[in-house]
């Protein structure tokens, strides 16, 4: 039981569940999934859909943290990847009143992801060569970000009227969403090129110590510089996913306060804020607990405001538990108790 | 001329180009009343950016003073309609602004946390207190706030300021001399210059550095009593995105980010420049105001760059 208590997933993993638990217990049926127009339907399968962005994007900010980094910009660029997208696809009647769109699905597509992919490379830059601190170095891109976003789309929300484009954030394969396919195919590849190359190992020792790194022959700037290029695509992804899904661009809201809830995924996941050790796995686990805790509260009939603040408890109460000093007044309590009785 | 003045002397003349360049663009930009609005618009964002610069100069950072700014305005509004005496309110707010930032501070200093992280929790904590209270904005009726609002205060001519923007010149005043001639001031950029050589030194780096954030919270929510004299109203989402341009006008102010360089007349100026650059887009009139974000992002890039290069020519120098 003990050596359970302390695997990495652990924590984050008991916290989920609790959650469903008590979910299932105020909203009975929440467990229920049934088979429906084809695919799988049910409360579950709803929150694995919606946590699908940002699971992409905690899988990108989770390498970028245990490089010691940090990137605010990825809400930005969402908005970015997603207007370019819209613009590109776009959607017009044709004579005989079939929807075409203005460029290929394919080449649209590519071009945000390329897009959202330059933005990552700009930020490593930034950071790598530049030598500014990470916070920043993406906070300029955060603010300027959707500044450019906006210039795109002339302020306006781009509509797309092309249906092939919805199926990423609508669509479903082998009964199950499509966003979540992305997903979860993103995250097998991550892990498996990680863990089955030294590519991990290399990244846990530049967040560990990255000039001791660089000593020991890890090319640590080229490497940092494509964890925050990754972290950009990633974001691109995940812009698209969103758009896709509300079948629109909007440069002011896409990806709104994303980047906090990221970050707050990456944390409750268990990767450490001051790099080095990090878990995929842990920070997926993050994103579904942030999902799951939203759509609680939704079905529980609690004002959706109070969302914020149950976060932001959550966030101080797990940064604590990480901080070694509060561990350490806290065993220092109990064992005061215990001399006392 | 001492390097240390090379980054607030580029802001000043980035400033002094930027106001001349909307002289000889426009008519009628040249008049003192132009200029005073500068302050009035941005009186709120300078009281921010000056408690901002204590906490970049400590080497830190404090990402939660929008949202203590919106839920200042949201408990001022509250309370007022429930009645309360204004000063008292003004008063209540003020406390409890500079109590979540001890709050913070304290985090920050005792369990060694990474204070963007702290701020950040903090942002989210302060956001979702406004939801509770309302999710709709709050006008404000009272009489004393709505005399405060709109009070002019004639400095010579023709020119006006308000109520709030005298109290932005007056902390830029207060903050400038406790910056440079404080025990407490000099603590902070010993802190901000080198943490354990500060604590050689024999400095209070605990009490100074939970006291920088206290600083930056009692700003923050002197901040919002100033913006809700301006806004007249209480509401959740005032102030969204402001802790950024706060912490644009401290970078362009000739601040370094790395702590320790710095001056408070600069984060004057830095916010000052932020204000222009909107003025030169209302008088264009054809740009649209996204072009702000991106001017503004555009300078934050320009002044990382400058000080990067900087850091590494000092460095060289040394």
């Amino acid at each position: 039981m003990k050596r359970l208590a302390r695997h990495a997933l652990f924590w984050p993993t008991l916290t989920l569940l609790l959650l469903i638990l008590v979910s299932a217990i105020f909203h009975p049926g929440f467990l229920a999934i049934s088979w429906q127009n084809g695919h799988l339907f049910g409360n579950l399968i709803d929150i694995l859909n919606r946590a699908a962005p940002l699971i992409v994007v905690s899988l990108g900010m989770t390498l970028v943290i245990a490089v010691r980094g940090l990137d605010i910009s990825v809400g930005a660029v969402m908005a970015i990847a997603a207007v370019v997208a819209a613009l590109m696809v776009g959607g017009s009647f044709s004579a005989d009143g079939e929807v075409v769109s203005e460029h290929p699905l394919w080449l649209s597509l590519a071009c945000a992801l390329a897009v959202a992919t330059a933005c990552g490379l700009w930020n490593g830059l930034l950071v790598v060569k530049a030598g500014m601190q990470p916070i920043i170095a993406t906070l300029i891109l955060m603010v300027a970000g959707r500044g450019i976003a906006q210039l795109l789309t002339g302020g306006q929300i781009i509509t797309v009227y092309y249906p092939p484009f919805f199926t990423l954030g609508n669509g479903h394969w082998a009964g199950l969403p499509a966003a979540l396919w992305v997903a979860a195919l993103l995250w097998l590849a991550l892990q498996l090129l990680l863990s089955r190359t030294a590519l991990g190992l290399f990244i846990r020792a530049i967040g560990g110590n990255p000039e001791a790194a660089r000593v020991a022959g890890v090319r640590a700037g080229a490497l940092t510089l494509c964890v925050y290029t990754f972290c950009g695509l990633a974001a691109g992804l995940a812009g698209l996913i969103v758009s896709s899904n509300v079948k629109s661009a909007d440069a002011n809201s896409a990806g709104q306060l994303l980047e906090l809830d990221a970050i707050l995924a990456v944390t409750l996941g268990g990767t450490a804020l001051t790099g080095g050790r990090f878990t995929l796995a842990g920070s997926v686990l993050g994103a579904l607990i942030i999902q799951t805790l939203t759509s609680m509260i939704y079905s529980l009939g609690v004002p959706p405001e109070v969302n914020l603040v149950v976060k932001a408890v959550l966030v101080f109460l797990v940064m604590l538990l990480q901080s070694p000093d509060f561990r350490a007044l806290l065993a220092g309590l109990t064992r005061r108790g215990n001399t006392a009785r | 001329m001492n390097r240390r003045l090379l980054p607030l002397s580029i802001t000043v003349l980035l400033f002094l180009g930027m106001a001349a360049f909307g002289a000889l663009r426009y008519p009628g930009f040249l008049s003192p009343q132009v200029f005073l609005n500068l302050l009035i618009d941005n009186a709120f964002l300078c009281v921010v950016a000056v408690g901002m610069t204590f906490v970049i100069l400590s080497g830190g950072i404090d990402l939660s003073v929008g949202a203590v700014v919106a839920l200042t305005t949201m408990l001022s509004a509250a309370l007022l309609n429930a009645g309360w005496n204004p000063w008292a309110a003004m008063a209540t707010v003020l406390v409890l602004g500079a109590a979540f930032g001890a709050f913070q501070g304290l985090l920050i200093q005792r369990f060694g946390l990474a204070p963007f992280i702290v701020t950040l929790a903090g942002m989210f904590f302060a956001r979702g207190c406004c939801y509770l209270i309302s999710t709709e904005s709050i006008p404000i009726g009272n009489a004393t706030y709505t005399a405060i609002a709109q009070a002019r205060i004639p400095v010579g001519f023709g020119g006006s300021l308000t109520v709030g923007a005298v109290i932005a010149v007056a902390v830029v005043l207060v903050a400038m001399r406790v910056a440079h001639s404080t025990e407490f001031g000099r603590t902070v950029y010993a802190i901000g210059g080198g943490e354990s050589s500060a604590r050689l030194m024999g400095l209070a780096v605990g009490r100074t550095r939970i006291a920088v954030y206290l600083l930056s919270g009692l700003a923050a929510a002197l901040g919002g009593i100033v913006m809700t004299f301006y806004m007249l109203s209480g509401y959740a989402l005032h102030a969204v995105g402001l802790e950024l341009d706060a912490i644009a006008a401290v970078v362009i102010g000739g601040t370094l980010l790395a702590g320790g360089v710095g001056y408070v007349a600069g984060t004057l100026f830095g916010v000052l420049i932020l204000g222009i650059i909107q003025t030169l887009i209302a008088f264009d009139g054809t740009l649209s105001t996204w072009w702000t974000r991106i001017v503004v992002g555009a300078l934050l890039l320009l002044f990382c760059l400058l000080q990067r290069l900087f850091e590494a020519r000092s460095r060289k120098a040394a």
